[in-house]
C-alpha cells in the first residue's frame, strides 16, 4: 500500500514540476506549483514526518505561492511569446541536466545503505509535533530566534523596496 | 516491495533536476523564481527522506533533519517576499519580466 | 698604561680630531691646526711606544658581521711586527707634515677644510695598517681614496683639480673593483676574511692552485690602482693638483705605500703561488722603467717627483715579487717615505719661494738663496738615486740583486730604471738650484720660515743614515741574496754614475731643455688613450644601454602591461550579464565539482 501510495505522489510531483517548467502562461506555472507542493507533502507524510507535512501546505502552498499569484497579477503578465529557440541555452541546460543525474544514479547504485528499506518506528504513538518542538526550543533555540530577526528584516526590506522613488 | 531510500532521494533529484532545468531554460523571471522554489523543495523531501531512515536509538527518527526543513521553508518564505519585491521594483524600473532584456551587467 | 688601549687610541685620535675641526674650524685656524697636529703626536708617541714594546700586543676584537662560522666580519686591530714599523712610519711623518703644512697653507684658503681632511685621512690610513681582515681592510681602503679625492681636490674651483679628483677616484675604483672579486674568491676558497686565519689556511696546503693564483691577481689590481702601477698610474701625476703637503704625505709616503703594505701583509700567502709572484715582479719592473720614461721629460717639479714616486713604487712592487722576504720591500718603503716626503716637502718649499711657481725651466740659482732646501734637497736626491752611503743605496741595490737572481731581463730593467732615476732626478736637481736664474722669481726668491725647514732638516736625518744596519735592524731583518756577481754588485753603482754624469753633461749650466722627446714628454700618450677610450667607448656603450633601456627591458614592461590588458579583455567577455548564462556556470560548476569529488 505504501509502494502505491508513493509511486502515485512521485509521479504526480514531478509530472507538475514539468508543468511549471513547460507551459506558457505564468498562472498556470503556478497553479502546476501549488499541486506539486501537495503531492510532496503527501510524501513527507508517507515519511511519517506530519508537522511537515502540514507546515508545507501551509507555508509553501498557502503563503508563499499565493504571494506568487498576487505578483502575477500586479504586474498583468501575460503569457510568453514564442521566441526562437537559443540552441546554447538549451544544450547547456540538458548537459547540465543529464550530468546531475548520471552523478545521482551513480552515487545510489554505489552503497547497499541506500537500499534499505524503511526501519520500523519504536514508538509509533508518539507526536513528532512534540519531538520536533522540544528540539527546536531547546537545541535550536539560537537559530529560531535569530530566523525570527531574519523575517523582521526580511519585512523590513519588502517594505523598503516598494516605496516609490522620492522624486 | 516498501520504498527503500534510494526511491525517494531519486525522486527528490529528479525534481532538483527539473528545477535547474526551469532555472536555466525558462526566460520569464518569475516563473525562473518558482523553478528555484521547485529546487529547494526537492532538498526538503532529501532532508526528511534521511531523517526517517536514520533511526536514532529508541527506534525515533532523526529529528534535527525535519528541524532543518522547517528552518529552510521559513528562510525560503523570507527570500520569496524579498525578492518578489526586488521584482516588482525591477519592472518598475524596466517595464520587462524578460530575462534576456535585463543586460545591464554585459560588459 | 695598557697597552691594549694603545691602538684603538691611535686609530680613532684623528677622527674625532676630524669631527671637532669640523665644528671649531671656522672660528680658529689655529686650533684647527693644533687639534690635527696633536692627533697625529699622540698617535706618533703611542706608536714608538708599542714599537718599543717587544712581542705582540693582541687586540681583542669586536664582532660586527656575523653570519655564523662561513661569513664572520670582525672589526680587530693586529699589532705585528709589519704594522708596528707601518704605524711608526705613518704617524711620525704624519705629525711632521702637518706641522710643514702650518707654514705652507698660511696664506690658503680652506685651511680648516685641509686640516680636518688631513685627519681623516689619517684615521683611514691607520685604518689600512691596523686592519686584521680583508673587509676591514677594504673599508679603509676606500677611506682613503676618498680623503685623497677631499684632498686632491682641496682648490676645487680650479677645474683642473676637480678633474684630477675625479680622475684620481675613478682610476683607484677600477682597481678596487679587481681587489674586491680577489678578497671574495680568497673567501670562498679559504672561508675566511681574517689574515692569520687566511695565512694559517695558506700554508696547510696549496689546496686550489690556480684558482688562488687567480684569486692574488685579482687582489693585486687593488694595489696596481692604489699604488699607481702601470697601467692604471695616470691619476698620480694629475694628483699633484693638490697641495704640496698632501703630495707628499698621500701621493708620496703613505697611502701609495698601502698597496704594498697589503702585499706584504699576505706576503706568506702570496709565497705559494709563484706565478702570481712573477707577475707582480713584472709589473713592478716594467712600472719601474716605463715611468722612468716618463719623468726625463717633465717640467713641473711636482709632475718629476710624481713620476718618481711612481718609478719607486714599482721597486717596491717588484720587491715583493723577487724577494724571499717581504721585508725587502718595507725597508725600501720605509726609505722612501723619508726621502721622497723631504724631497716633496723641498718642492715645496722651492715652490713657496718663487710665489707659487713649478716650471723648472723657471727657477735656477737657488742655491744660495735656498740654502736649507738645498742642502736637504741635496740629502734626498742623492738617496732616492741610490748614492752610495744614503739610504736608498741599500734598499735599492738590495732589489735589484735580488731581481738578477730571479731574472736577468728584470735585473736590467730595475737597474736602467736606476740609470734613468739618476737622470732624471738630477736634471731637475740641477735646473732648480744651479745654472743662472731663468726668470724674476727665481731672482727674488728667498728661505721659507723656520716652521717648514725644520721638518726638513728632521727628515734629512733619515734619509741619510736608514740604511745602516744599526738603525735599520731595528725594524727589519733583511735577508741577502746568495749569489752576487760583479754585475749585480757593481751594475746599480755604474748606472748612478752614468746617470749622474749624463744630467750633469746636458744639465748643469743648461738654459733651456736641450732634449726634445714629444713621446716621453706626453707621457707615452697613455693618458690620452684613455681619454680616447672614455670619449668614443663610453658614449657609444651608453648609447647602446640606452637604447637597450628603452627598446629591451621597456619593450619587456610594455609587453607586460598589454599582457594584462589582453588578459582582462578576454576575461571580459565571460560578463555576459544574462542571467541564465551564470546559472549554468554555476550549475556546471557544481556538477564538475561533484564529479571530482566522487570519482
Amino acid at each position: 500500500m505504501t509502494l502505491f501510495l508513493f509511486w502515485v505522489f512521485a509521479v504526480l510531483m514531478v509530472l507538475f514540476g514539468l508543468g511549471v517548467v513547460f507551459f506558457r502562461n505564468p498562472v498556470n506555472c503556478g497553479m502546476c506549483l501549488v499541486m506539486s507542493f501537495i503531492f510532496l507533502a503527501g510524501l513527507f507524510v508517507t515519511l511519517d514526518a506530519f508537522f511537515i507535512a502540514v507546515v508545507q501546505v501551509l507555508v509553501y502552498a498557502g503563503a508563499v505561492m499565493v504571494l506568487f499569484l498576487f505578483i502575477i497579477m500586479l504586474l498583468n503578465l501575460n503569457s510568453e511569446g514564442r521566441r526562437p529557440l537559443n540552441l546554447a541555452a538549451v544544450g547547456g541546460g540538458v548537459l547540465v541536466v543529464l550530468g546531475f543525474l548520471g552523478l545521482l544514479a551513480k552515487v545510489l547504485g554505489s552503497s547497499t545503505f541506500f537500499a534499505q528499506p524503511k526501519p520500523a518506528l519504536g514508538h509509533p504513538e508518539l507526536s513528532d509535533v512534540k519531538a520536533i518542538g522540544l528540539t527546536l526550543f531547546s537545541t535550536y533555540n539560537l537559530p529560531f530566534q535569530v530566523v525570527g530577526v531574519l523575517l523582521l528584516v526580511a519585512t523590513l526590506g519588502v517594505v523598503l523596496l516598494s516605496r516609490k522613488e522620492l522624486k | 516491495m516498501m520504498p527503500t531510500l534510494a526511491h525517494y532521494l531519486a525522486v527528490s533529484g529528479l525534481l532538483f533536476s527539473i528545477g535547474i532545468a526551469g532555472v536555466l531554460l525558462r526566460r520569464n523571471i518569475i516563473v525562473i523564481f518558482m523553478c528555484l522554489e521547485l529546487m529547494l523543495n526537492a532538498s526538503n523531501l532529501s532532508l526528511v527522506a534521511f531523517s526517517r531512515f536514520g533511526l536514532l536509538n529508541d527506534g525515533l527518527p532523526n529529528y534535527n533533519g525535519q528541524v532543518f526543513v522547517f528552518f529552510i521553508v521559513t528562510v525560503a518564505a523570507a527570500e520569496v517576499a524579498v525578492g518578489l519585491a526586488i521584482i516588482v521594483a525591477l519592472f518598475r524600473a524596466r517595464q520587462t519580466t524578460h530575462v534576456e532584456d535585463l543586460d545591464g551587467m554585459k560588459y | 698604561m695598557n697597552l691594549a688601549l694603545a691602538p684603538w687610541v691611535i686609530l680613532l685620535a684623528p677622527l674625532l680630531a676630524a669631527i671637532v675641526i669640523l665644528f671649531v674650524g671656522p672660528f680658529s685656524k689655529p686650533l684647527s691646526a693644533g687639534i690635527a697636529i696633536l692627533s697625529a703626536a699622540v698617535g706618533a708617541v703611542l706608536s714608538w711606544m708599542l714599537f718599543a714594546h717587544s712581542g705582540d700586543v693582541v687586540v681583542p676584537a669586536m664582532s660586527w658581521i656575523d653570519f655564523g662560522p662561513e661569513f664572520a666580519i670582525r672589526i680587530g686591530l693586529t699589532i705585528d711586527h709589519l704594522s708596528k714599523v707601518m704605524l711608526v712610519i705613518v704617524t711620525t711623518i704624519a705629525t711632521i707634515v702637518f706641522t710643514y703644512s702650518i707654514g705652507y697653507m698660511k696664506h690658503e684658503t680652506g685651511y680648516s677644510r685641509y686640516f680636518a681632511g688631513l685627519s681623516l685621512f689619517l684615521f683611514s690610513m691607520l685604518g689600512i695598517v691596523l686592519a686584521d681582515n680583508f673587509v676591514m681592510m677594504f673599508i679603509f681602503w676606500e677611506l682613503v681614496g676618498v680623503s685623497s679625492y677631499i684632498l686632491i681636490g682641496h682648490y676645487f674651483e680650479k677645474n683642473s683639480a676637480a678633474e684630477a679628483a675625479k680622475q684620481a677616484f675613478t682610476v683607484n675604483r677600477i682597481g678596487d673593483f679587481g681587489f674586491m672579486i680577489g678578497i671574495l674568491m680568497l673567501w670562498f676558497a679559504f672561508g675566511t676574511f681574517t689574515f692569520s686565519e687566511l695565512l694559517a689556511k695558506a700554508g696547510a696546503g696549496a689546496a686550489f692552485p690556480v684558482w688562488t693564483t687567480v684569486a692574488c691577481i685579482f687582489v693585486f689590481c687593488g694595489t696596481i690602482g692604489k699604488s699607481a702601477q702601470i697601467p692604471l698610474h695616470v691619476w698620480l701625476p694629475n694628483s699633484m693638483e693638490g697641495p704640496t703637503p698632501v703630495s707628499s704625505l698621500l701621493h708620496a709616503a703613505t697611502m701609495v705605500a698601502a698597496g704594498v703594505y697589503m702585499l706584504a701583509r699576505i706576503f706568506p700567502l702570496l709565497q705559494t703561488v709563484p706565478i702570481a709572484l712573477d707577475v707582480i715582479a713584472w709589473v713592478g719592473g716594467i712600472t719601474c722603467f716605463v715611468a722612468g720614461l716618463m719623468a726625463i721629460q717633465q717640467d713641473d717639479i711636482k709632475r718629476i717627483l710624481a713620476y718618481s714616486t711612481i718609478s719607486q713604487l714599482g721597486y717596491m712592487v717588484l720587491a715583493i715579487g723577487v724577494a724571499p722576504s717581504s721585508e725587502v720591500a718595507m725597508f725600501h718603503l720605509f726609505n722612501h717615505a723619508c726621502f721622497k716626503c723631504m724631497l716633496f716637502l723641498c718642492a715645496g718649499s722651492v715652490i713657496l719661494g718663487m710665489h707659487h711657481e713649478q716650471d723648472i725651466w723657471k727657477m735656477g740659482a737657488l742655491k744660495n738663496k735656498m740654502p736649507i732646501t738645498f742642502l736637504t734637497c741635496a740629502v734626498g736626491v742623492a738617496a732616492l738615486c741610490g748614492v752610495p752611503g744614503f739610504s736608498g743605496f741599500f734598499s735599492k741595490d738590495l732589489i735589484i740583486a735580488f731581481a738578477a737572481e730571479k731574472s736577468m731581463p728584470l735585473f736590467w730593467l730595475a737597474t736602467l730604471g736606476a740609470v734613468l732615476t739618476a737622470f732624471y732626478m738630477f736634471r731637475s736637481f740641477f735646473v732648480t738650484f744651479f745654472g743662472p736664474p731663468r726668470s724674476e722669481a727665481a731672482r727674488h726668491a728667498g728661505e721659507s720660515p723656520l716652521v717648514m725647514t725644520i721638518p726638513l732638516i728632521i727628515l734629512a736625518i733619515p734619509s741619510a743614515i736608514a740604511g745602516y744596519g744599526f738603525f735599520a735592524g731595528h725594524f727589519f731583518q733583511v735577508p741577502h741574496p746568495h749569489e752576487e756577481t760583479l754585475l749585480t754588485k757593481f751594475g746599480p753603482l755604474g748606472a748612478v754614475v752614468v746617470g749622474v754624469v749624463a744630467a750633469f753633461l746636458l744639465y748643469f749650466r743648461a738654459e733651456k731643455d736641450p732634449l726634445r722627446i714629444p713621446f716621453f714628454a706626453n707621457r707615452l700618450y697613455i693618458d690620452a688613450l684613455y681619454a680616447a677610450i672614455v670619449r668614443y667607448g663610453q658614449d657609444r656603450f651608453g648609447n647602446v644601454l640606452a637604447w637597450s633601456d628603452r627598446w629591451v627591458i621597456g619593450g619587456v614592461v610594455a609587453l607586460s602591461a598589454w599582457a594584462a590588458n589582453f588578459a582582462g579583455g578576454c576575461l571580459r567577455l565571460l560578463q555576459l550579464g544574462n542571467l541564465q548564462a551564470y546559472a549554468f556556470f554555476f550549475g556546471a560548476g557544481v556538477v564538475g565539482l561533484l564529479y571530482l569529488l566522487l570519482k
